[in-house]
Parts: C-alpha cells; sequence; structure tokens
C-alpha cells in the first residue's frame, strides 16, 4: 500500500508520536477530577497549570490570560456573545470581514437577528481586508471587531497593525477578536504586542489532540460564560477539563513553537517548490489562488477545467488527502464564501484545491504530487472529447 | 392472565386455495421481524395470529413497532390472554384499563363484545351491559358513549378470553416473498427508496441496483446508498444491493455522444444492466422511481426511450405523483432524512446543460453507436459488487 501524503494539514494535523504518548499515559495513571480535594485531583490540575504556562509563554501574555475551551469553534463563540453580553452598553455595531471561518460569521449571522448591527467588510482580489472601508464603518457605536489573522483556505495574513491603529484613532474602547486558529504555532504572535484583546486558538491544527482550544482574553476585559456550571476556568467555562487533550496541547505547543521558525521555513520551501513545479508543468492552467506574502503553510491552486472533487478523489486513489473550495453538487450553491469574496469566476472556483502543510511533509512528496497530477488532470479534463 | 399480540391480516385471506401459504410466508416474517427480542410462539386461529412471548420482561412497544413494518399485517393489538370466566374477565378489564388510563386522558368508551363460544352463560350484549356498568362503578370519571367513544373495550370470549382496546394500524399489503423478485434502481435520492418499499409491499422481493461513479462522486455517496437500503431492509428482511461500478462508462458516453443525449443515453444504460443483473438472479421486473414529467429524463419521451431498451416489465409505482407526495411517504417509511444528505449520487460533469426532453429513439440508436458500450457493460457487471444487507 501506498504511504499516505497528507496534504490537508488546515483541516487537521497528525499529532506528534510524543503527544499521543503522553495523552495516553495521563487517561491511564492521571484520572483524577482536577476539582478533587484529594491528592489525585492536584496531580491532575498540574498538568493543566502546566499546560497553561505552555501556552501562555507561547503569547508572551499572562498564564491568567488563558481560558481552556474545547476548541476554536467555542473560543470564537466565547469571545463574541460572551464579551457582548458582558458589555451591553458598548455599542451596538459590529465589524467583520466576508472570509471569517463559519464559527464567527455564523454567530454574527445569529445576532443580527438580536439587533446588532454587522458590518461584513470587503477583501480585495487577495483576500486583504480593505482597510478605506474599515475606517468608514469604525464609528463611536462599534463595540466589537473580528478579524481572521490567517485565512483557512486562502492563507492570506490580514495587517493586523494596521487594523489596530485605524481602530485606536477612531475608537479606542471597541475591542478587537482574532481568530488566530491558522496563525497559532504557525508564525509568531504576540497579542498583546499587536493590540488584540480576543484571540482564539485551536491544538489540533499544531499536531496537538483534537477538542481543544483557548482564548486569550486580555487582562480587565470583562467576557461572561457561556457554559455554566461547576465554575472551571475560572468562572469561564464550566466543565470538567479535559485533562489529557489540554496537556496535550500545551506538550503539541512547547514542540511547536520551540521550532516555529526552522517549521516555517521548511514549509516555505515546500510551498515555492511547489508553486515553481506547478507553473513548469502546467503554466497558466495552475492559477495560484493564494497571495504572495500567504502563509507558508497553505496554497490554494485552481486548476483549469476540472471539478475539484473529482480531483480529490483521483488523488485520494493516489493516497494524497486534499480539501477543496466547493462540492460537485448540482442542486446547490456550494461554493467556498471566501473564494467567492475573491471575486473569483465560478468555473475557477469548481476548480480550486487547497494543499496545506505541516512540518511532516517534504519537497519528495511534492514531485509525487506533481507527477500524480500529470496523469491525472487530462483524464477528468471537462472539456475532452464531447460533442457540444 | 398473560399479555399477547395479535396480529390481523387483510389481503391474503381473499386468497383462495393459496391461503395457507402467504399465511405461512408471513408468519415467517413475523418471527424473523421480532426474532431479537427474545422468543415467541406463534399460533394461528380463525384468520388471526396470535404472538405469546416465552420471556420475562418482553418489549411490547418495540415488537409493535417492528410488527406494523411488517408486509402483509393490517394491525396489531397489545391484548391480555384470561381464562374464559366472567369474574376473570371483570378483574382483569379493570388492571388493563387503570393501565390504560395512566397513559391517556379518555373520558368516554363502550364495551364491544363477541361470543366464540356459545357455552359461555351470557350472550355478547349482556356481557356488554354487565361490564360496561362494572367499569362505571370502578372508574366514576369515566362514561359510556356507544356512538363516538374514545376508546373501545374489546372482549372475545372464545376458548381463551382476550381483552384489549389499543388497534394500531399496520403498513398492509402482501407478505415479502409471495410475489417474487424485482430489480430496483436505488439512487440516494428521494424517489427511487420510496418506489422500490411500494413494490416490496405487495409482496416482492428487492434485488438493490447502485450505479456507482467513484472517483467522480464520494465514498460517502456509497455509504448513504447502504444506509437506504439498511432502511428499506426494515420492511424486506433482506436485500441485495448491487453496486454497479459506472465511471468508465460515463467517461465513454461523455466522452463520444452528443452533449445533449447524456443522461438519456446513460439511463438507457442503467436499464440494461439492470435487466442483466435481474436475468441473473432470477427477477422479472424493473423498479424505477420515475414520475412522469419530473425531470428530463422523465418526460413522456424520454420513459418511451429508456424503456424501449429493455424487456421485462418496469414498474413505476410513483408515475402519477406529485414530490410532496412521494415526500410524505419518504417521511412515513424513514427514507427522508438519509436521502437528503447533500452527497451527490451522480457528478455535474455528466450532466447535460440543456439535456434533450424529446429524444426521438432513432436519433438516440444512432448517438448511442457513437459510444462503445458493451464491453465496458460487461466489464461493469463483472466488476459489480454485492452487498448482502440484512434486517439486523
Amino acid at each position: 500500500m501506498k504511504k499516505d501524503i497528507y496534504l490537508d494539514n488546515s483541516a487537521t494535523t497528525k499529532p506528534y508520536d510524543k503527544v499521543i504518548e503522553s495523552i495516553s499515559y495521563i487517561n491511564k495513571n492521571v484520572y483524577g477530577n482536577p476539582s478533587s480535594l484529594h491528592a489525585k485531583g492536584l496531580e491532575a490540575e498540574k498538568y493543566i497549570k502546566e499546560a497553561r504556562s505552555s501556552i501562555s509563554k507561547s503569547l508572551a501574555v499572562d498564564s491568567k490570560e488563558i481560558y481552556f475551551t474545547s476548541g476554536g469553534t467555542e473560543a470564537n463563540n466565547l469571545a463574541i456573545t460572551g464579551f457582548l453580553e458582558a458589555n451591553p452598553r458598548n455599542g451596538k455595531k459590529i465589524i467583520t470581514t466576508k472570509i471569517e471561518h463559519p464559527s464567527v460569521l455564523e454567530v454574527y449571522k445569529h445576532l443580527i437577528k438580536k439587533g446588532y448591527i454587522v458590518d461584513f467588510i470587503d477583501v480585495d482580489d487577495k483576500g486583504i481586508i480593505n482597510l478605506e472601508s474599515l475606517k468608514k464603518a469604525i464609528n463611536d457605536d462599534t463595540a466589537l471587531i473580528s478579524i481572521i489573522y490567517i485565512n483557512n483556505e486562502i492563507g492570506t495574513i490580514q495587517p493586523i497593525t494596521d487594523i489596530v491603529k485605524i481602530k485606536n484613532s477612531i475608537n479606542r474602547e471597541a475591542v478587537i477578536h482574532m481568530d488566530a486558529v491558522q496563525a497559532y504555532g504557525k508564525i509568531k504572535i504576540a497579542p498583546r504586542k499587536l493590540g488584540v484583546d480576543l484571540m482564539s486558538i485551536s491544538s489540533h491544527k499544531i499536531h496537538g489532540p483534537k477538542g481543544v482550544g483557548a482564548l486569550y482574553i486580555r487582562k480587565d476585559l470583562k467576557v461572561n460564560s457561556v457554559l455554566i456550571g461547576g465554575g472551571q476556568e475560572f468562572n469561564m467555562r464550566s466543565g470538567t477539563e479535559n485533562v489529557s487533550g489540554i496537556s496535550g496541547f500545551g506538550l503539541a505547543a512547547d514542540m511547536t513553537c520551540n521550532k516555529l521558525e526552522e517549521n516555517c521555513l521548511r514549509c516555505v520551501k515546500i510551498k515555492e517548490y511547489f508553486k515553481n513545479r506547478l507553473k513548469e508543468e502546467f503554466h497558466e492552467d495552475a492559477l495560484i489562488v493564494s497571495p504572495k506574502d500567504s502563509s507558508p503553510y497553505i496554497l490554494n491552486v485552481s486548476f483549469s477545467n476540472i471539478r475539484s472533487e473529482v480531483l480529490l478523489h483521483y488523488l485520494e486513489i493516489e493516497r494524497i488527502f486534499v480539501s477543496t473550495g466547493s462540492a460537485c453538487s448540482s442542486k446547490k450553491n456550494t461554493h467556498s464564501h471566501v473564494l467567492q469574496a475573491l471575486g473569483m469566476m465560478p468555473e475557477r472556483i469548481d476548480g480550486a484545491i487547497r494543499f496545506s502543510f505541516s512540518v511532516f511533509n517534504s519537497i519528495e512528496e511534492i514531485d509525487v504530487v506533481i507527477n500524480t497530477l500529470k496523469e491525472i488532470l487530462p483524464k477528468i479534463n471537462i472539456k475532452r472529447g464531447g460533442k457540444r | 392472565m398473560k399479555k399477547v399480540i395479535l396480529v390481523r391480516y387483510g389481503e391474503i385471506l381473499l386468497k383462495g386455495l393459496n391461503r395457507p401459504s402467504f399465511e405461512r410466508k408471513l408468519i415467517e416474517n413475523i418471527r424473523r421481524s421480532i426474532k431479537p427480542l427474545g422468543s415467541v410462539k406463534i399460533s394461528k386461529s380463525q384468520a388471526r395470529i396470535y404472538v405469546e412471548p416465552q420471556v420475562e420482561d418482553y418489549d411490547f412497544d418495540e415488537a409493535i413497532d417492528l410488527l406494523t413494518k411488517v408486509f402483509g399485517i393490517v394491525s396489531v393489538s397489545p391484548v391480555w390472554k384470561i381464562e374464559t370466566d366472567y369474574e376473570v374477565i371483570k378483574e382483569k378489564s379493570v388492571i388493563m384499563l387503570k393501565d390504560l388510563l395512566n397513559r391517556k386522558d379518555y373520558k368516554t368508551f363502550k364495551v364491544e363484545a363477541k361470543r366464540g363460544d356459545k357455552s359461555f352463560p351470557m350472550n355478547s350484549p349482556q356481557i356488554c351491559k354487565e361490564l360496561g356498568g362494572h367499569i362505571l362503578e370502578t372508574f366514576p370519571e369515566l362514561s359510556v358513549d356507544v356512538k363516538k367513544p374514545e376508546f373501545i373495550i374489546y372482549v372475545e370470549v372464545r376458548e381463551f378470553t382476550y381483552i384489549y382496546s389499543e388497534i394500531i394500524p399496520a403498513v398492509c399489503g402482501m407478505p415479502i416473498g409471495t410475489n417474487g423478485k424485482a430489480a430496483l434502481l436505488l439512487s440516494g435520492g428521494i424517489d427511487s427508496p420510496v418506489a422500490g418499499w411500494m413494490i416490496a409491499k405487495r409482496g416482492v422481493e428487492i434485488e438493490a441496483v447502485h450505479f456507482y461513479s467513484y472517483p467522480y462522486t464520494s465514498e460517502r455517496a456509497k455509504e448513504k446508498v447502504i444506509d437506504l437500503a439498511k432502511i428499506l431492509a426494515k420492511y424486506c428482511n433482506k436485500i441485495n444491493l448491487h453496486i454497479v461500478p459506472f465511471t468508465d462508462v460515463q467517461l465513454e458516453i461523455n466522452e463520444k455522444c452528443p452533449q445533449d443525449d447524456l443522461t438519456i443515453i446513460m439511463r438507457r444504460v442503467m436499464m440494461t444492466i439492470t435487466e442483466r443483473i435481474a436475468e441473473k438472479v432470477g427477477a422479472l421486473a424493473l423498479v424505477t422511481g420515475e414520475s412522469v414529467g419530473q425531470v428530463a429524463s422523465q418526460t413522456i419521451h424520454s420513459l418511451y426511450v429508456t424503456n424501449s431498451v429493455v424487456k421485462m416489465p418496469v414498474f413505476r409505482p410513483l408515475i402519477g405523483m406529485d414530490k410532496n407526495e412521494v415526500i410524505e411517504i419518504a417521511r412515513k417509511i424513514g427514507t427522508f432524512e438519509t436521502s437528503i444528505l447533500p452527497y451527490e449520487d451522480c457528478c455535474t460533469v455528466f450532466v447535460a446543460k440543456h439535456p434533450n426532453t424529446r429524444p426521438k429513439i432513432e436519433k438516440i440508436l444512432l448517438s448511442e453507436q457513437e459510444a462503445n458500450l458493451e464491453e465496458l457493460i460487461d466489464k461493469a457487471l463483472e466488476n459489480t459488487e454485492v452487498i448482502v444487507i440484512e434486517n439486523k
């Protein structure tokens, strides 16, 4: 059987072996409830403390500013609804972009029904937020601005420093929430220095376990809890802590952030090599969607005259795993909202494939992918044959 | 006092000399359907079937739910089987009523008695009157309404006496296995599972045939069809699902034949392959979920062209139905939620933008000759995977 070539690392990553070992050790031995008064509980609590310290160090923030959640989605939900609920007098206006993750977009669509006014700011063809529109949108009534730092589909990195600057020049009180799920562990982030007030991160995108994430909440910022119960996580997130998961997250964060630059460089090389080979082999039939200076971990490519889902399935036969920007559906519009926001033509979106990398990938794998693409693409070209 | 399930059947009573074989099949199907719930004794008497559990704590609710899905059954009732003795009847009726009134907020009732055992000292009107009176005394909140009662207490006096008040309608139809076999073209949509169910309801065993276009569709599309077949198997006991690899045929048609005729030629090949499978497994008809005019391939012209490629009769039980009527049945039989999952059974690559709604057979035959289909059809049949889906 062929070796897997996993190029869907923006969806999820393969956990580090060490993380898996540690999780299994904890589940076997450190099964106490951190809230229990006895030694077994204390032992478990220590693992959480350690993880909190790992995460906070990696972000250069205080460990009291990190709250563990069940993942990126919960962190985004908690940041938005928790903040707005705790600060009802800060205004009714919210600003975000058209290329957010559903765990932000859908929350805002829901809040519109509850009387909030939400501005979805346009992006240009590179996926970068229109700063002029942003400037116009912010006013005294703006309570919250949500920005996805690195977009999950095309890898665009938003100019967060400029965004914060613009915000501060108009309304210092407005709070900035940053979805950093695709950025954490990939590029260096210091939310305090950036002037970000709330920031969501996730474990399984950095080779940690699924079901764990965290929210950074700037000290002194009031946020209400969404899950109410036993008062865990300093009353911010009730529910018995996922001890092994949180600890695995901490370990994955340590392992990733210690080698951040080295990993980043590796992926830059892979991505550049991949781009060059695509140009060499397919010329304009492989349109690079990801802009220059986008995340080294994400490469979105639109192939001419193919349906991306068909390509995906052909690639999976060869044990190559990728994502698409649309599904092969005749019934409804399954085109990605992100690619639509870039102004891409529908035919281009139909052919869009996302390759996303991790430290486990290699140049040799890219050679295999290129060779496989050379075989498959002509076979599935929709312009092939047929009297039309 | 024993709780049993009374099963009534209808249409097969009208059968003449064949009736015993229909009854045997029905009993066999009943036995298979409720087998997982524990051992039962099944007996037949005076055109009724009695199911007597032989285990403690029998799950009657589940058994009744399963039995209402067995084709051939008209209705079922949970019944108390008691000694034929008026004192016992009185006492047990009260126990049964207490249980019923705990669950339902009924106010009016009547008693209906049938005396099969003529040696019993009271006649039917007497039983009604005496028992009704006793119930009124015991449950002062109840009153009698002989015209429109909210519930009826049935008392049947035979060798044993049976009392009950609930009659739960079942699916009707004919016992599976009494009307031969048909091959169903099963897609992942709403219609074809309903069509299969309707034919199975008439006692016909179903061989399901699915055309699978991987990698032009996802493996989830196949999983979805397996799930649909599993739901159908709840009614049919067992379904053989034939998964026909169809990609090469579609690619050939797509490449060689005129765009606008794609769908119609594809449908013709599907019918051809299904008929070949039917011949192999001993099925004598094909079943499709087509409804006249619903889509381009289902106009009367298209149906004529697709039909003319096969010799076997093609059953289209939904032919005169509207979509919402089909959906109603799909909901009732439990296939709807699975059918509307988003995984497509046919990639849009193979869907013509402007399909021909008035194809002419002469022209289609010519178009079809452009493609080299014979060999590909043989290959598809050769590589067909059969999944046996049993109701568990």
